[in-house]
């Protein structure tokens, strides 16, 4: 485990963050514990009152509840036949029984996960500053905001906070998920540690920010574990949908007794069905399907969210994100690698590249950015110039500075400088020199082709120009097209001028950049871009992000950031992937994709049901009516019970999909609808025929009916 | 199916179609305020209501201001039709003297419950009749109430809709138009002229426009008939424009007065769906894309044309009972064929399923044809126009708004599938909009199951008040499955505000005067209110720029889709009724059964 102080190689750490880490906590669909655990659920979600809140499973209820007390009836009245109403009452009971599992095996899932994240809170004792030098030892759970403590290696940080001094490697596995440490120091946007992660290396102070119960610990457990799941707008609409549904039916099936009657009169034969029969159609009418998974859905699709190491705040946030029209991408780190790197030595007339090259490197030894390091790096493989031990000379290190923008040394009598063109020019102005001819023009082809010119100086001698470029990571472009066919536009925010941001912006296909933006102009485009319309999505790490992240309508901040921007946005990514995004979007979109499939799939069983139902219902009364049977199922008693199993049955079958989520591609949204409409739709429509007539042949078999 | 019959239902849609886009845009130019090649005629005439109703041009509302007026202006309406019906025995142009001590022997009593029913039928666009015109009003009561309602009543529903078309035009305002303007110039603008050329048109093809009273004629044996009429022509042209369907005789359309020839009733039917169809491109044309109109119109022709033929087919295809009994029904040069019980010669079997389909479609509600006379299949059609709430074409004005809630519905489980908040034309369909939606669809199923069913058990005295037939099942005029048509159709055609009638049944009783009365209330403000609703609501919201990620709207998925929506809700709601009905009735038929108070099991052969 590296206890070093210094952050591994860029690139290699960019290219990670390109493979998605999902899945670190996956669980199988089936954990044998999970369904126990849900079973037991199932039982205790019979209580009426928290039934209530799924007004279709409800009504299944209050219909199984009447045709057992009508059973029992006439058990107690002597009737002979009770095998039938029996089983009808069993088969309704069953409904409600595979709604509540479904619901209670997406809750198990969620209990399961912060049950992991409980056992990370343990009651770890904290080194509170009391004043100036003097400390004490006092329980975590003591601790308040603003409290200041300090910890040592091997220490649990006792509360979220920001460390206000020192720097230190943390192992954060218990929240992310990930082995690998990270650094957090004080200020800049690495400042903020969470209660409950371990120190590695060294000493910090950490201002503690958040009050007991109130640290993200807490709020993440309460997440997971449904505690605070609230109704998305879509899922309230889709809930009214199915309600509406509902009562359509009831009226349908209330209607249809008083109907019998007058057909039974007119026709003076058979009898009007029973209320097991009418609460038999009304249970297969209903939208059960969809009406039992519905909740479900919306909790495995939180649960897929944080398998994917994002914690959002809300469903709203995530049923948000099927939404976005557009992304802000920060360049730095999302489009790009996570810096600049030097590619190319350019001499101006009367110097040779290797002079260059060693006073480039010469001026970076002690420059520990990645830029830095690239031109030191890019020396030795092209010059064959090794990183000399600047301790052997009388050296002396200018760092950079946003005053001169330019750093560099002074060396054996020799000034060295590397930085912005223009600085460099008036450097060498000012020591005397000249610039030569084709230097401007140097800078210039590099800048026009989006690279950074870095000019680099000896004194009054200008000699030449480091090209630096960014590098766009691999398979961004195609993430890009994707996000293109799913009608999503992604704008390119980076500090660089416009020139350069242009040429990056078309080497990645992104479709709008924002150059030279400040935390403003990022507030103003995504007010702007609200005003037509679009929901914006970003990500964001920093304390000036703090307010983009607030107005965006999807805020994803890094997990590395502020505590500050974690705050504003509306979810945190623990693995501090901005790329994370897209796949954010993505389980949006299954969620609301899954509902509406589920939707789809549950209203169109009902036509086989009515061809099951009905002409059993009237089999004695209008025995013509058996021409709409056209399953052929053998007895009308078993026509009944078939559908009403089938119906019972679907919804347990369909809880893995509720579960994983309908398979999702980037597509356009007439593609997506077509071959949707055709599985779930025609689907829909067409399977439960061949379903019915087999459990129909079966119960023939089993002499049930 | 005959090829004749087959061109002249190809050529009337192709009619239709040519005139859908001349008369949308029109329409389109009316309300937005537009000047058009009318105004320097008509402008005057629309600036004189404003200045004599107080009405200001430019002044907005809210949706609740706008139902608010739909209701008042109704309620008026209402109080005034039913003043009138009361008073007509005090009242000018009564020649025959109805509700006076004159009045003729054949006279039915103008009674409250009557008079009630008559006045909701006619301000709510239904045109149910319940009593026969030529027997129980004076041509005032004709022309100043019902045919002044003809005008109002159709006015009222394409200004609802214009309202709701404004919820999608316009972004981030509270309100919704001027329902007062709105309505003023339909009347103004669409209604006026093309009522006024259509009744000078019939007026040319022999429709009486006269105040004079009934004749006396002496027949071939030598008896006395009395010939009624009246000013037919004015109210038989804005009957069918304004899709209100309420004859100036008790036989409708049927009547040769009304609808004397062949030319005359093709174009009966082209005007009861013209409006309507117009309107759809008015909608692309507002909304800014007029591909969106068509769509609509798309699903709505396709719906069209499976009814037509559907009916069309059945009809022809005639009674496999009376083929049986050595009856020829087939179509020769020299008889129709087919089943022809209920229908004139002179309009024949194809302009007779084509008036039944489109009188059904649209929320019309004139018959040329007796429904109740129709194969089970033929009937079915009709029946089942009405149970999926009239969207094929429609009401003028409602039949539109009627389709944009179930295109809300369908946009709302179709768009998730894209994984979207569900869009329709920029518009985000939220919680409210689907509140509404279903609203509208619940509450005319409501009112269809919920009266039929009290009416299939619920029993009265022999000669009572409420029913002086006895149980409301009395009043049916055939037994069994054609009975319950008859109630199922009867309270349909209410709650959609349709008019027309499965004929056997009889329901002037305080009962039924009641009973449809109610329906037809909760059936047009169970639609408006939250259709207003909804235009309140999306009025409000942003527009979302479309994007390769929304739902197309205006493309054969987004049709079939429609389509599918229309069909599937229908189909479910009603299929346990309608297997009772017409379904059962089918399959008897074809078993070679007939229906009676006995069931007589199989005719001999």
């Amino acid at each position: 485990m590296p206890t070093t102080t210094s952050t591994p190689p860029p690139h290699l750490d960019d290219l990670m963050t390109l493979v998605p880490k999902k899945m670190v906590r996956a669980r199988p669909l089936f954990d044998p514990h999970l369904m126990w655990r849900a079973t037991r659920e199932s039982f205790v979600k019979l209580n009426p009152l928290t039934l209530l809140k799924n007004p279709v499973i409800f009504v299944v209820e209050v219909g199984a509840t009447l045709t057992s007390a009508f059973m029992i009836r006439d058990i107690f009245m002597g009737r002979p036949d009770i095998s039938f109403s029996l089983q009808i009452s069993l088969w309704l009971w069953f409904t409600v029984l595979f709604a509540n599992f479904a619901e209670a095996m997406a809750e198990a899932r969620g209990k399961a996960q912060a049950d992991t994240l409980r056992k990370a809170k343990t009651d770890s004792m904290a080194r509170r500053v009391v004043s100036p030098g003097k400390t004490e030892i006092v329980s975590a759970s003591k601790l308040c905001a603003q409290d200041v403590v300090i910890c040592e290696v091997g220490d649990i940080i006792p509360g979220d906070g920001e460390v206000i001094e020192g720097i230190a490697t943390v192992d954060e596995s218990v929240i992310t998920g990930e082995s690998a440490p990270v650094i957090r120091e004080s200020g800049g946007d690495r400042s903020a540690v969470t209660g409950g992660t371990k120190v590695l290396s060294d000493q910090i102070r950490v201002r503690i920010t958040s009050n007991p119960g109130e640290t993200f610990l807490d709020r993440m457990i309460a997440l997971v574990e449904g505690a605070e799941r609230q109704k998305t707008p879509n899922e309230i609409a889709l809930n009214i949908l199915i309600a509406g549904m509902t009562l359509i039916f009831l009226l349908a099936v209330v209607t249809l007794q008083p109907f019998a009657v007058y057909a039974v009169n007119s026709a003076h034969a058979g009898t009007v069905p029973s209320v097991a029969v009418l609460v038999s159609l009304l249970v297969c009418l209903i939208p059960t399907t969809i009406g039992g998974l519905l909740s479900a859905i919306g909790i495995a699709g939180m649960d897929r969210v944080m398998q994917d190491n994002v914690l959002a705040m809300s469903g709203k946030a995530v049923e948000a994100s099927g939404d976005v029209n557009t992304l802000l991408l920060d360049k730095t780190g999302t489009i790009t690698l996570g810096n600049r790197q030097a590619v190319e030595f350019l001499p101006v007339e009367g110097v040779t590249g290797a002079d260059l090259a060693d006073a480039a490197q010469l001026a970076s030894l002690a420059d520990e950015t990645p830029e830095g390091r690239s031109i030191v790096v890019l020396a030795k493989k092209e010059y064959s110039l090794r990183g000399r031990e600047v301790s052997e000379h009388e050296a002396h290190f200018i760092p950079f500075s946003a005053y001169t923008r330019m750093s560099g040394v002074d060396i054996d009598g020799r000034a060295l400088r590397k930085g912005a063109t223009d600085a460099i020019i008036q450097f060498v102005s000012e020591k005397g020199g000249s610039i030569p001819a084709n230097f401007i023009e140097l800078s210039d082809g590099i800048s026009r082709t989006g690279g950074t010119p870095l000019a680099v100086a000896d004194g009054h001698r200008v000699l030449g120009i480091v090209h630096l470029k960014d590098i766009v990571k691999g398979g961004m472009k195609e993430r890009l097209q994707q996000l293109r066919a799913m009608g999503i536009r992604s704008v390119m925010i980076t500090g660089d001028n416009p020139l350069t941001a242009a040429a990056i912006a078309n080497e990645a296909g992104v479709d709008d950049f924002l150059a030279q933006a400040t935390p403003k102009d990022k507030m103003d485009y995504i007010k702007k871009e609200q005003a037509e319309g679009r929901l914006v999505a970003m990500t964001g790490d920093g304390t000036n992000d703090a307010p983009a992240l607030a107005q965006a309508d999807v805020g994803v901040a890094m997990n590395t950031g502020t505590m500050a921007a974690k705050e504003a946005g509306n979810m945190v990514d623990l693995d501090s992937n901005p790329t994370k995004l897209i796949e954010i979007v993505a389980i949006g979109k299954q969620l609301l994709i899954t509902r509406g499939a589920l939707t789809t799939f549950s209203i169109l069983n009902d036509v086989s049901k009515y061809f099951a139902i009905i002409p059993a219902m009237f089999a004695a009364t209008y025995p013509e009516l058996n021409k709409l049977n056209i399953m052929h199922l053998h007895s009308p008693q078993s026509a009944v019970l078939a559908a009403v199993i089938f119906n019972a049955l679907i919804i347990i079958a369909l809880v893995p999909l509720a579960l994983r989520g309908v398979r999702y591609k980037p597509q356009s949204a007439a593609a997506m609808l077509r071959r949707n409409l055709w599985i779930y739709g025609l689907g829909g429509f067409i399977a439960p025929f061949p379903c019915i007539y087999l459990i129909d042949r079966l119960l023939g078999l089993l002499h049930l009916a | 199916m005959t090829m004749q019959g087959f061109a002249y239902i190809v050529v009337f849609f192709l009619i239709l179609l040519a005139l859908t886009k001349p008369l949308g845009l029109f329409m389109a130019h009316v309300f937005e305020g537009r000047r058009t090649y009318l105004h320097p005629i008509l402008r005057p005439l629309e600036v004189l209501v404003y200045k004599f109703c107080g009405i200001r041009e430019t002044s907005e509302q809210r949706w609740t201001q706008y139902s608010a007026s739909v209701i008042a202006f109704s309620l008026v309406s209402f109080l005034f039709v039913y003043a009138i019906q009361r008073l007509q025995g005090f009242l000018p142009l009564n020649p025959m003297h109805f509700s006076t001590g004159r009045a003729p022997g054949y006279a039915t009593p103008m009674t409250p419950d009557l008079a009630f029913n008559t006045a909701v039928s006619f301000v709510t666009n239904t045109n149910w009749q319940a009593y026969g015109g030529e027997q129980t009003l004076s041509y005032f009561v004709q022309m100043a109430a019902l045919t002044v309602q003809n005008f109002l009543s159709a006015a009222a529903g394409i200004a609802v809709l214009i309202a709701l078309i404004r919820g999608f035009v316009r972004k981030e305002t509270n309100t919704i138009g001027n329902f007062w303007v709105d309505a003023t110039r339909a009347t103004v603008y669409v209604l006026l002229p093309l009522a006024l050329v259509f009744a000078l048109f019939l007026c040319f093809r022999g429709v009486p426009q006269t105040l004079k009273s009934y004749q006396q004629a002496a027949t071939l044996e030598g008896k006395t008939q009395t010939i009624a009429m009246g000013p037919v022509a004015g109210q038989e042209s804005i009957k069918m424009l304004g899709t209100n369907g309420g004859g100036f005789f008790n036989a409708n359309s049927a009547h040769p007065y009304e609808n004397p020839t062949p030319l005359t009733n093709f174009l009966e039917v082209l005007s009861l769906i013209i409006i309507a169809s117009g309107l759809t491109y008015t909608f692309g044309k507002m909304v800014g894309d007029t591909r969106q109109g068509w769509a609509l119109f798309s699903a709505m022709a396709f719906l069209f044309f499976v009814g037509v033929f559907i009916c069309y087919h059945s009809e022809h295809a005639g009674n496999p009972i009376l083929a049986r009994l050595g009856v020829d029904t087939a179509a020769t040069a020299t008889q129709p064929g087919g089943n022809m019980e209920g229908k004139d010669v002179r309009l024949g079997i194809p302009g007779s399923a084509l008036f039944a389909t489109a009188t059904t479609d649209a929320s019309c509600g004139a018959v040329n044809s007796m429904h109740d006379s129709y194969t089970p299949l033929g009937g079915f059609i009709p029946m089942f126009n009405l149970q999926t709430d009239e969207v094929i074409f429609g009401g003028v004005g409602s039949g539109l708004y009627g389709m944009l809630l179930y295109a809300i519905v369908g946009v709302f489980i179709a768009g998730l599938m894209v994984g979207r908040t569900p869009e329709y034309l920029g518009k985000k369909i939220e919680q409210k909009e689907v509140k509404m939606a279903m609203v509208a669809v619940i509450a005319t199923a409501f009112s269809i199951l919920v009266f039929a069913a009290i009416c299939a058990v619920v029993p009265f005295a022999k000669n009572g008040y409420w029913n002086p037939p006895g149980p409301a099942i009395a009043n049916l005029g055939n037994p069994g499955a054609h009975g319950f048509s008859e109630l199922l159709y009867t309270f349909s055609s209410a709650s959609e505000n349709n008019g027309s009638a499965f004929s056997g049944i009889n329901i002037n009783t305080p009962w039924y005067n009641l009973t449809t009365a109610l329906a037809m209330l909760i059936g047009r403000f169970g639609f408006i209110l939250p259709t207003l609703a909804i235009a309140g609501s999306l009025a409000c919201k942003k527009k979302v720029p479309t994007t390769s990620g929304t739902l197309p709207t205006h493309g054969a998925l987004f049709v079939g889709l429609l389509v599918g929506v229309v069909v599937v809700i229908g189909a479910l709601t009603f299929f346990p009724a309608l297997s009772l009905g017409p379904l059962v009735e089918h399959f008897f038929m074809h078993e070679g059964k007939l229906i009676s108070a006995i069931i007589i099991r199989t005719v001999g052969v």
